[in-house]
C-alpha cells in the first residue's frame, strides 16, 4: 500500500515538474529583489545593491539544482535520464545495436513461434465446457499385436449407456463420406456420424436449429442431418432457411434440422454434414469396433475410476450380445478398456517432439544472449574511459549499473518487438506448411498470453545479458582506470574469464544442438532408406472417383464402369500403368478384421483372430504403385467379372501363417463363417502402411469385386482410388486429361483427394520432418552465433594483445608461433565447451529416444563426429582473427600506442 | 559589519525556519530576514541552503505553501507550520534545550 501511495505521487510529482519549476524561478527573483531593495534603501547604488544581493543568496543556478534535488522524484526521473542516455548510447553505436537486437530477435523470435504452437497445442485447453472432464474410449487387445488400439462397437456403446456409474455422457463418433446429390452438382463430402452423447457430451448448442434427439438415432424415423457452416455458407450460402428443407444425401432425403456455429471444432476432423448413427439394438453383435469413443466423466469421478468401471462392464458386455459369426465369444474378453484425457488423446506423442523444440529453441536462445552479453562487454569496454569519468564525477555505483541495465532493457525490447515481428511470419509459414500430423494447428494464434510471455522473454533475456556486464564493471576500480591512462589493464583479466566462460557456454549449446539434429537426420536417411513397400511413389497419380448406388444401382454396371475409366486412362499419353483400389496404402484409410485359414491348426486361435488390414484392389494394382510380386499370380479380371473366390495376401502374413511365400499359394482362407472360402493366388511384398518406422502390419488384399462377403451379398468397391504410373503425375495437365477420360464414361463424377503416392508418403513423414526441420534451423542458429562468439572473443583478444604480438614479433617469434599461439586459445575453449555440452547432449537424445529411429541415441559416430567438426570450426573461428593481426608489421604496431 | 558570524550548526536550520514560521505564514526571503534578525545578525542563512530546506520541510509534510499577494502587491509565495510542522517544532525545541543544558553544564565546570 505505501508504496503505491509512494510511486503515485512520483508519478503524479513528475508532471507537476514544470510547474514547481517555474515556481521556484519566481520564488528566487522575488526572494532576490526584496534584497535588493533593501540594499538600495541603506544606501547602495542600483548595480551594488544588484551584485550584494546575488553574493548573498549565492549561485542562483546551485540553489535551483539542490532545491530540484528536493522536489523530484529522484527514482523515476533518474531511469526516465537513463533511458535518455541508454536510447542515445545505442543511436550512438547503430552497428553494435542492429547486431545485438538482430540476434535477440531471432532468438526471441524463435522461441515465441515455438511457443506459441506449444501454448495452442499442449497448454490451452480444448474448446470445450469445462474440457478436462472430456474423455476417449478406446481398448486395446493381445490380439491387436501392438498395432493401434480400436474404438468401441455399437453394442459396447449400449451396455456402456446402460451400465455405468461414471460417465456423465457416453457417445461414439466416426467419419465417413456421403454424396450430395441434390441441386447443380452432384459432390463427395465428408461427414461425422454421432451418436446421442458425443455432441452432449462436448456441451455445444446448434447455432440454428435443434440438436438430434433420441428419434433421430432410432431406426425407421424420418432421416435427419445438421449442417456445419462451412459447407452451410459454401453450398447454401448462408441461407437461414434452410433448416426444415430437406437435402438428399446419397440419394436419400434428409430433412435440416440444424446448422452448428462457426466456431465449433469436433477435435480435428473438418466434416461437411453431421448425421445421426441409427443405432438397432436388435441386429447388434459384440464386434466391429469401428466408433471412436467420446465421454464426459461425471463431477469428481477419475479417469483411473472410469477405467475401472468399464473394466468392470466389459464381461456384461459379452454376456449380453450375440457374438459375431464363427467367432467364439471368449476371444473378446481379451479386450482392455484405454480411457485417456481427450486432449491427451488428441496430441498423442506429438507433445514430446514439441517439449524437445521448446528446449532446443530455448538454448538458441541462451546463446543469442551470451552472444549479445559478449558484445555488451566488448562495448562497455570501450567506453570504459567514459564510465570512469562518470564514477570520478561522482556518480555511483547503483547509478552506473543501472544505466548500463536500462541500456541492457531498451536493447531486449528492441529484440523482443523484432523477435514478435518475426515469429509472427514464422507462425504464417508454419500454419501453411506445418505437418497436418501437428493436432490443433489451426487453433494457434499470437494471444495475450504469447505477447506477456514474450514481455518476460525479452526482458528477463535483457537481464540475463545486462547483468553480465555490470557484475564486471562495478565502479569498484574504475579510478585506476583513468590513472592508467584508459588501458585499463587491471581487471581486463577477469572481463576476458567472463567472456571465455560465455563463449564455453555456447560451444556447449551449440555442441547439444547439433548432436540433437544430427541424431535426427540420421533417423530421416534410416527411414529414407526403408522401402516402404512401393517405388517410385512420386511418380504415381491418385484421384478418387465415387459412383453412388443413387446414379448406378446395378453393381455389375459399376464393376463395368469402372473398368472402362480404368481402359480410357489408360490411352492417356505417358500413364504406363493405371489401376485402382478401394483404400491408398500410408493414408490411413483402413479396415480391419480377422480371417481364418482352412488348414491353420485349431489350437492356433490366437494367429487367426488377429486382425489383418483388408484393402481391395483392382488388377494390375500392385505392378502400378510397384509393390513387387513374390509367389504366384496377380488378380486378373476374369477373377473379378466370374467372381471367383480368390485372395492375395502379404509376404510376412504368408510367413506367419505357412512359413514360406511359397507354401501360401493353393491354401484357402475366408473372412467369416458363412463366406466361400477364398483361395490365395499371389502373395505380394510387406506394404508399411501404419508408416516406416512401424512394423509393416500383414495385409489382405481382396478383389475390388466379390460375392458373399462380410455377409453382403455382392461386394463392390463404389468409392475406389484410381492409381496412375506416369512421369507427368501431379501437373495440371494430366490431370485435365484424368477429367476428360472420367466425364467420358459418367457426366459430372466428381474427382477427389487428388494427389500423389508420393504426397501420402511425405505425410507419414511429416512429424520426422518437421522435428528435423526445426532442429535443423535451430542447430544451425546455434553454430553461427557459436562461431560469432569465438571470433570475437579472440578478434578482441587479438586486438588487446596487439603490443604484446608487435614486441614478440620483434624479438623474431615465427608468425606461425604466434599464430598458433591464438588457436590454441579458440580450440581450448572450444574443447571446454564440447566436454560440456557432451553431457547435455546425451541428456537431450535421452529425451528424444521416442523420435529416433534406426539410431541409438548415443550413437558414438555423431557424437565423436559433430565434437570434431565444431573443434575444427572453432579453430577456423580462430585462426582467422589470428592471422590478420601477425600480418601487421610489428613496428607499426607498437608505435600505435 | 565587523559581527562575528555563525555558521549554522548542522541540523538546526530545519528548527528555526520552523521557529520562524511559528508566528504566521511568511515568504523565503521573509524568513531569512527574520532569523538574521533574531539572532542580532549572527546567523546568515547564506550561500543557499534556505530553499531546498523548505522544499524538503514541505515534502516531509512540516510546512505547506501557497502563492499569496505581498503588502506590496508582488505574487510571493508563502510557507505556513502545518499542525504536524507545530508538533515537531515542539519536539524538536525540547531536545535542543536539554542538549543545549546538557553542552553547558559540561562547558561550565570550572576547573580547581
Amino acid at each position: 500500500m505505501r508504496w503505491r501511495r509512494e510511486g503515485w505521487r512520483r508519478l503524479r510529482s513528475l508532471t507537476r515538474v514544470d510547474r514547481l519549476e517555474r515556481g521556484l524561478d519566481e520564488e528566487i527573483r522575488f526572494h532576490i529583489e526584496r534584497q535588493m531593495d533593501k540594499n538600495l534603501r541603506s544606501g547602495m547604488t542600483p548595480d551594488e545593491a544588484r551584485r550584494q544581493a546575488y553574493i548573498k543568496f549565492g549561485g542562483v543556478e546551485r540553489v535551483k539544482e539542490s532545491t530540484r534535488d528536493e522536489f523530484r522524484p529522484a527514482l523515476v526521473q533518474d531511469s526516465l535520464l537513463d533511458l535518455r542516455y541508454g536510447v542515445r548510447a545505442l543511436r550512438r553505436a547503430p552497428v553494435f545495436t542492429l547486431v545485438a537486437a538482430l540476434t535477440l530477435a531471432l532468438g526471441i523470435g524463435a522461441t515465441t513461434a515455438v511457443f506459441t504452437v506449444v501454448h495452442g497445442v499442449l497448454i490451452k485447453p480444448l474448446p470445450f465446457r469445462d474440457s478436462d472432464a472430456l474423455v476417449s474410449l478406446k481398448h486395446t487387445s493381445k490380439d491387436l499385436n501392438g498395432g493401434p488400439p480400436v474404438g468401441l462397437s455399437l453394442s459396447l456403446l449400449l451396455t456402456y449407456t446402460r451400465e455405468n456409474r461414471s460417465f456423465e455422457q457416453l457417445g461414439v463418433w466416426s467419419r465417413g463420406t456421403e454424396n450430395v446429390t441434390d441441386g447443380i452438382f452432384p459432390e463427395e463430402v465428408t461427414t461425422l456420424n454421432v451418436s446421442l452423447g458425443t455432441l452432449r457430451a462436448l456441451g455445444i448448442q446448434p447455432a440454428l436449429g435443434r440438436w438430434f434427439s433420441e428419434e433421430d438415432h432410432a431406426p425407421g424415423s424420418p432421416e435427419t442431418v445438421i449442417i456445419m457452416d462451412g459447407y452451410w455458407g459454401r453450398r447454401f450460402g448462408r441461407d437461414p432457411a434452410i433448416v426444415g428443407r430437406q437435402v438428399a444425401v446419397d440419394s436419400r432425403p434428409r430433412v435440416v434440422i440444424g446448422v452448428m456455429p462457426a466456431s465449433f471444432r469436433f477435435l480435428d476432423e473438418t466434416p461437411d454434414l453431421v448425421l445421426p448413427v441409427r443405432i438397432d439394438a436388435g441386429t447388434l453383435t459384440l464386434g466391429g469396433f469401428n466408433y471412436e469413443g467420446l465421454a464426459r466423466l461425471a463431477p469428481g469421478v477419475t479417469v483411473e475410476q472410469a477405467s475401472t468401471d468399464i473394466r468392470r462392464m466389459v464381461p456384461l458386455w459379452i454376456e449380453a450380445w450375440p457374438s459375431f459369426p464363427g467367432i467364439d465369444r471368449s476371444e473378446f474378453g481379451q479386450i482392455t478398456p484405454l480411457v485417456r484425457p481427450l486432449k491427451q488423446e488428441l496430441v498423442g506423442n506429438v507433445g514430446n517432439m514439441l517439449w524437445v523444440l521448446m528446449g532446443t529453441i530455448g538454448m538458441v536462445l541462451v546463446i543469442a544472449c551470451a552472444n549479445v552479453a559478449n558484445l555488451m562487454l566488448l562495448r562497455a569496454q570501450d567506453r570504459q574511459h567514459e564510465l570512469a569519468i562518470q564514477a570520478a564525477l561522482g556518480a555511483g555505483r547503483g547509478r552506473l549499473a543501472g544505466q548500463l541495465l536500462v541500456e541492457s532493457l531498451v536493447l531486449g525490447l528492441l529484440g523482443g518487438t523484432l523477435g514478435l515481428l518475426l515469429a509472427f511470419a514464422a507462425l504464417r509459414v508454419l500454419s501453411t506448411i506445418g505437418p497436418a500430423s501437428i493436432p490443433r494447428l489451426h487453433e494457434i494464434t499470437l494471444n495475450p498470453t504469447v505477447l506477456v510471455f514474450t514481455l518476460v522473454l525479452s526482458l528477463s533475456s535483457a537481464l540475463l545479458f545486462g547483468s553480465i556486464p555490470v557484475a564486471r564493471f562495478g565502479s569498484r576500480r574504475l579510478a585506476l582506470t583513468l590513472r592508467a591512462g584508459g588501458r585499463g589493464s587491471n581487471d581486463s583479466q577477469e572481463r576476458n574469464r567472463a567472456r571465455n566462460i560465455l563463449v564455453v557456454v555456447q560451444v556447449a549449446l551449440a555442441l547439444i544442438l547439433l548432436v540433437g539434429s544430427g541424431l535426427m537426420v540420421r533417423t530421416f536417411l534410416a527411414l529414407r532408406t526403408v522401402p516402404p513397400g512401393f517405388t517410385d511413389p512420386d511418380h504415381v497419380q491418385l484421384a478418387r472417383v465415387t459412383i453412388s448406388a443413387a446414379q448406378v444401382d446395378d453393381p455389375e454396371r459399376v464393376l463395368r464402369l469402372q473398368h472402362d475409366m480404368l481402359d480410357r486412362l489408360a490411352t492417356i499419353p505417358g500413364v504406363t500403368d493405371v489401376s485402382f483400389t478401394g483404400n491408398v496404402p500410408m493414408a490411413g484409410e483402413r479396415s480391419r478384421s480377422s480371417i481364418y485359414g482352412e488348414d491353420v491348426p485349431i489350437g492356433d486361435l490366437s494367429a487367426q483372430s488377429q486382425l489383418r488390414w483388408f484393402r481391395y484392389v483392382a488388377p494390375g494394382f500392385f505392378q502400378t504403385i510397384g509393390t513387387r510380386l513374390i509367389a504366384g499370380r496377380d488378380f486378373t479380371w476374369v477373377d473379378l467379372e466370374d467372381r471367383r473366390p480368390v485372395a492375395v495376401i502379404s509376404e510376412n502374413l504368408a510367413r506367419e501363417l505357412w512359413r514360406e511365400p511359397r507354401a501360401a499359394l493353393g491354401k484357402r482362407i475366408r473372412e467369416g463363417d458363412g463366406s466361400p472360402w477364398r483361395e490365395v493366388v499371389g502373395v505380394v511384398g510387406d506394404v508399411y502402411d501404419d508408416g516406416v518406422h512401424r512394423q509393416a502390419p500383414s495385409i489382405v488384399y481382396w478383389p475390388s469385386f466379390m460375392e458373399t462377403f462380410l455377409g453382403q451379398q455382392v461386394n463392390v468397391r463404389r468409392a475406389v482410388t484410381f492409381a496412375m504410373r506416369s512421369s507427368r503425375a501431379g501437373s495440371e495437365s494430366l490431370l485435365r486429361q484424368v477429367r476428360d477420360a472420367m466425364s467420358g464414361v459418367i457426366a459430372d463424377v466428381p474427382l477427389t483427394r487428388v494427389r500423389t503416392l508420393g504426397d501420402v508418403y511425405s505425410r507419414s513423414l511429416a512429424a520426422t520432418s518437421f522435428a528435423l526441420v526445426m532442429l535443423v534451423i535451430a542447430a544451425a542458429l546455434a553454430l553461427l552465433l557459436g562461431i560469432v562468439g569465438i571470433y570475437g572473443v579472440i578478434a578482441y583478444a587479438v586486438t588487446q594483445r596487439r603490443r604484446e604480438i608487435g614486441i614478440r614479433a620483434a624479438l623474431g617469434a615465427p608468425r606461425r608461433e604466434l599464430e598458433a599461439m591464438f588457436v590454441r586459445h579458440g580450440v581450448m575453449l572450444a574443447l571446454a565447451g564440447v566436454g560440456c555440452g557432451l553431457a547435455g547432449a546425451a541428456a537431450l537424445a535421452r529425451v528424444m529416444a521416442s523420435l529416433l529411429f534406426g539410431t541409438s541415441p548415443f550413437d558414438p559416430t555423431i557424437y565423436v563426429m559433430i565434437s570434431l567438426g565444431l573443434m575444427g570450426i572453432a579453430a577456423l573461428a580462430s585462426y582467422v582473427p589470428a592471422r590478420r593481426a601477425t600480418l601487421v608489421d610489428p613496428a607499426l604496431t607498437m608505435r600505435g600506442e | 559589519m565587523t559581527k562575528e558570524r555563525g555558521d549554522l550548526l548542522q541540523g538546526t536550520l530545519a528548527m528555526l525556519v520552523l521557529k520562524a514560521l511559528q508566528l504566521e505564514p511568511m515568504h523565503g526571503w521573509g524568513i531569512t530576514e527574520r532569523i538574521e534578525q533574531w539572532s542580532e545578525q549572527v546567523l546568515q542563512l547564506g550561500q543557499g541552503t534556505l530553499y531546498p530546506a523548505l522544499y524538503r520541510l514541505e515534502r516531509q509534510g512540516l510546512i505547506r505553501s501557497d502563492w499569496r499577494v505581498t503588502e506590496n502587491s508582488r505574487r510571493a509565495r508563502y510557507y505556513a507550520l502545518t499542525r504536524q510542522g507545530r508538533r515537531q517544532l515542539e519536539t524538536e525545541l525540547a531536545q535542543w534545550r536539554r542538549t543545549c543544558r546538557a553542552v553547558n553544564q559540561v562547558l561550565d565546570v570550572t576547573m580547581p
